[in-house]
């Protein structure tokens, strides 16, 4: 048995930059990783982190207060805006800690720049003054050039950089170790129990806060993701097996409208960014007319669904893997894609064996994001249980809301990790001594006997992986970029027949030490119920939100909708039980986006009423008190005035 | 593009499972029939699902930017997801990376040989000053910036180390990773380290002067990173340490 002040669940950019934030206020700290922290998967996010520093000529203007306006409006004034504006209001401070830290990132060139913008290559002269200064690539739905960007490879130098700081610290990196399951009395979390990945073994680890830090879960859609493979949902597993903490917006999926097919491998929006286009198999650039303002910069849920249509009406590439459109990179140029775009450069040659200024690349939209997660209040706290705290994709912040903007997410990843690392170590100094062990024994005895069980089955049935590659098609099929009614509830029929046959399927090997079998067998039930979860609010929220699309209810529906779904699973029940909390508090009205749909079901009540009804709805709904009082970082109307704020 | 198919592969897999006492290292073969465009990720995948559910291996990104995957492929270090079998003839023979510790059959422990370097080398930033939040950031040429971004790009994979005579024979010696790693903050401005420093670092058998020059790294490198030039720099910058040590002492 193991005991420290802080236990971190996964050691990407989010649990590693709240690791440093709690062992720098000199509290103990533990780093629990599947892999080796520099294979996590935040390592792979290409294009860039948004912070709005407005260091370029197409960035002047750019404050926190348009990049607060550019991700409630991303977000289909799903996300809490309170948080929206914490992430806003910080990201230029984690961004030039991350240059502190030393991230190489691509700097401001002056004098005469070429750029592509909308189908024009355009010359702009960048002052002197901004010399070396950090600089701005564009991105889909932000009204300025916001997003930092080192390369193509901006995940992997940020991770390398925060990850160098965890060494130099000192802090503990258990690898090859998988937390398996919550040591908690139902009120107060104290630690996990976990399993070796190299010898299988169980241990007790005692912590007085843990962080869930694990990501997203995205290969509930089998090869239909961008995820890497270990994004299995084990965080969000962890905290629903718990029964008091709710999963929030599971039914919020992202689908990115460049993955790589049909290998499903990412391929920036930093392409579009600077200058790609989208062609069908004509050859046409379909989206300038269907969306003029923003073309293929809108934001990802539409363009996902514009592709979604082309390829539905017959205007899709045919090829044996199914249709497909193309990304059109030539134009840009040899010198541009093997520099600052080098990363895409590399998978076309590797993946494909082309040159993307040359050939055209096969895409089409894929899971890539999880904007749900274990729903948290602003301080990271999971609701319903005290001492649990989750950061990154695998929260429910949630400055996402149904629809996250392109490189909100790796700014959110050290953004909450140092907001939330503070709260933590605030947590940790305020509580008294950890619990006896007794209860540390108790779980692992539990877990003893999960396995015992899981061993005792014997060889029988399909095997996971049949059900994993089944499960997979569920989701893509019926829970993908477009969602109905009858569709959703095939796929919740057949989600549940297969939670019944995992429950008596056996395994094949019984190989001693850690079995990547039956590893992956610890994992599957849980990957069942995220997808039963995801398909169970996606069926009941009968309206169109962000990345949730429903083709009977295409509409959004702020007059019964403008609300979050919550799922608790309470053992010994066989299925999830929804509910509902305000998003948060509104600063910014609900209106419309400035891109995609144009209408939508207004609000019946009052901002003001809405925002009285908060506090009490989301208590009753399990959200801890915070350090500071609900809305005391909102600062309503700081936005009026701001570039692009409604008139 | 030659997408082969149809043939039938035989792999020829290293295994040992440490943690199995009756476990002996061994070689064994497998068949799989090729699917277009197949890599060593749906490969390796196919047999553990289809035919031993035992076998170990290690992908995560599986699209060759995380260094999960380095393995000996027919003797040659490489990153399996990148790797095609239309690339391969029909016999694959497959083993761990040498100069790690095994984990289980290819899976090797990359992660704690690394760890250990970069604390041995200190790789890290050592900055002038505390971060001040309040600040703007300092500025930086974009030449720079791209060149040290050139040395960031290594995703410590381990095939170097795999490749290197001497990372095999003498486990102190930091490697070419190692020593890609030193150059990639040697050049950095905001690292307060000057060349004297760095001479105790670098300047040993453990450093540049253990190389033996034989630049198996470079012909393996999955990123090509141009580690010539990162030891031609490295042994300049150690000269003008050994100089600048002087200079201190006198």
């Amino acid at each position: 048995m193991k005991i420290t002040d802080v236990l971190v669940i996964g050691a990407g950019l989010a649990g590693e930059r709240c690791a440093i934030e709690a062992a720098a206020a000199g509290q103990s700290v533990l780093i629990l990783s599947l892999v080796p922290p520099r294979r996590s998967h935040s390592c792979a996010a290409q294009g860039g982190m948004q912070a709005a520093l407005g260091n370029c000529a197409k960035a002047e203007g750019d404050s926190p207060d348009v990049h607060f306006l550019d991700t409630v409006r991303g977000s289909d004034w799903g996300a809490d805006q309170e948080v929206a504006r914490i992430f806003a209001d910080n990201a230029p401070v984690a961004v030039r800690e991350l240059a502190h830290f030393g991230v190489p990132w691509t700097r401001l060139r002056p004098g005469t720049n070429r750029y592509h913008i909308k189908g024009q290559q355009v010359d702009i002269e960048e002052p002197e003054e901004n010399a070396g200064l950090i600089m701005h690539r564009d991105f889909g739905g932000t009204a300025k050039w916001r997003a930092c960007y080192a390369a193509a490879g901006t995940g992997h130098a940020t991770l390398y950089a925060v990850d160098s700081q965890v060494v130099r610290l000192g802090i503990d990196v258990l690898d090859r170790m998988e937390a398996i399951s919550l040591v908690h009395d139902g009120e107060r979390c104290h630690g996990a129990v976990v399993r070796c990945l190299r010898t299988g073994r169980l241990e007790t680890i005692l912590a007085k806060a843990t962080v869930i830090a694990t990501g997203g879960y995205g290969r509930i859609y089998g090869n239909y993701t961008t995820n890497a493979v270990i994004n299995e949902g084990v965080g969000a597993s962890l905290a629903l097996d718990t029964g008091v903490v709710p999963l929030g917006n599971m039914e919020a999926v992202q689908f990115h409208p460049t993955g790589l097919w049909p290998a499903g491998i990412l391929v920036t929006e930093g392409c579009r960014g600077d200058g790609g286009y989208l062609l069908n198999a004509a050859g046409e650039r379909f989206l300038v007319d269907l969306e003029p303002e923003k073309q293929e910069l809108a934001s990802r849920d539409v363009v996902s669904r514009h592709m979604m249509n082309e390829i539905l009406a017959g205007r899709g590439e045919n090829s044996p893997n199914g249709p497909h459109l193309w990304l059109d990179l030539r134009h840009l140029g040899e010198q541009h894609l093997t520099t600052r775009l080098r990363e895409i450069y590399e998978i076309c040659h590797d993946f494909l064996g082309i040159r993307p200024w040359e050939a055209l690349v096969p895409v089409r939209p894929t899971q890539h994001y999880s904007m749900g997660g274990v729903r948290v209040n602003k301080d990271g706290q999971a609701y319903g249980l005290g001492g649990l705290f989750a950061v990154g994709e695998a929260a429910c912040w949630d400055m996402h809301g149904f629809n996250r903007l392109g490189g909100n997410s790796l700014a959110e990843t050290i953004v909450a990790g140092r907001f939330v690392g503070a709260r933590i170590a605030e947590f940790v100094s305020a509580s008294g001594p950890g619990p006896d062990s007794a209860l540390g024994i108790q779980a692992l005895r539990a877990q003893e006997r999960r396995l015992a069980a899981l061993a005792e089955r014997g060889q029988g049935g399909r095997s996971i992986y049949a059900i994993r590659d089944e499960l997979g098609e569920i989701m893509m099929n019926r829970l993908g970029v477009f969602r109905s009614g009858d569709e959703i509830e095939t796929a919740i029929d057949d989600l549940n027949g297969l939670i019944k046959e995992v429950e008596g399927t056996g395994l094949r090997s019984s190989a001693p030490g850690s079995n990547p079998e039956l590893t992956f067998a610890l994992r599957l039930p849980g990957m069942l119920k995220l997808g039963l979860i995801t398909a169970m609010g996606a069926l009941a929220r009968t309206e169109s939100r962000g990345a949730h699309y429903r083709t009977d209810y295409p509409q959004r529906n702020d007059a019964e909708w403008l609300n979050r779904t919550l799922a608790h699973w309470r053992e010994p029940a066989d299925a999830p039980e929804l509910s509902y909390e305000p998003v948060g508090l509104l600063d910014l009205p609900p209106g419309h986006r400035g891109y995609g749909a144009s209408s939508q079901v207004e609000m019946q009540q009052t901002v003001a009423d809405y925002n009285a009804s908060v506090p009490a709805a989301q208590t009753a709904a399990g959200r801890l008190p915070s350090t500071e009082p609900l809305g005391a970082r909102l600062r309503p109307g700081a936005w009026q005035g701001a570039f692009s704020a409604p008139t | 593009m030659s997408p082969t198919a149809g043939r039938t592969l035989k792999f020829e897999i290293f295994r040992y499972n440490p943690e199995d006492p009756a476990s002996k290292p061994h070689m064994e073969t497998f068949e799989l029939r090729e699917t277009p465009f197949m890599s060593l990720f749906i490969a390796l995948n196919k047999l553990r699902e289809e035919q031993d559910p035992s076998l170990q291996f290690d992908f995560v990104c599986r699209s060759a930017v995380c260094g999960s995957c380095g393995m000996m492929v027919n003797g040659r270090p490489s990153l399996a997801c990148k790797t095609l079998t239309s690339q391969l003839d029909t016999t694959i023979r497959l083993h761990p990376l040498p100069a790690f510790r095994l984990v289980g059959d290819l899976s090797v422990d990359t992660g704690s040989w690394f760890r250990g370097m970069s604390e041995q080398i200190g790789g890290w930033i050592s900055e002038k000053a505390p971060f001040d939040p309040e600040a703007k950031e300092e500025r930086m040429d974009d030449e720079l910036a791209q060149a040290i971004y050139e040395r960031e790009r290594c995703i410590e994979c381990g095939c170097c180390v795999a490749a290197c005579a001497v990372a095999n024979t003498r486990p102190a010696f930091v490697a070419p990773a190692g020593l890609n790693r030193i150059a990639r903050f040697m050049m950095d401005p905001r690292d307060v380290r000057d060349e004297a420093d760095w001479f105790e670092v670098v300047s040993s058998d453990e450093g540049v002067f253990g190389c033996l020059g034989l630049m198996g790294c470079q012909d393996i490198c999955p990123k090509e990173l141009p580690l010539r030039e990162v030891y031609a720099y490295l042994r300049r910058k150690s000269l003008g340490g050994l100089l600048g040590k002087k200079a201190k002492r006198a």
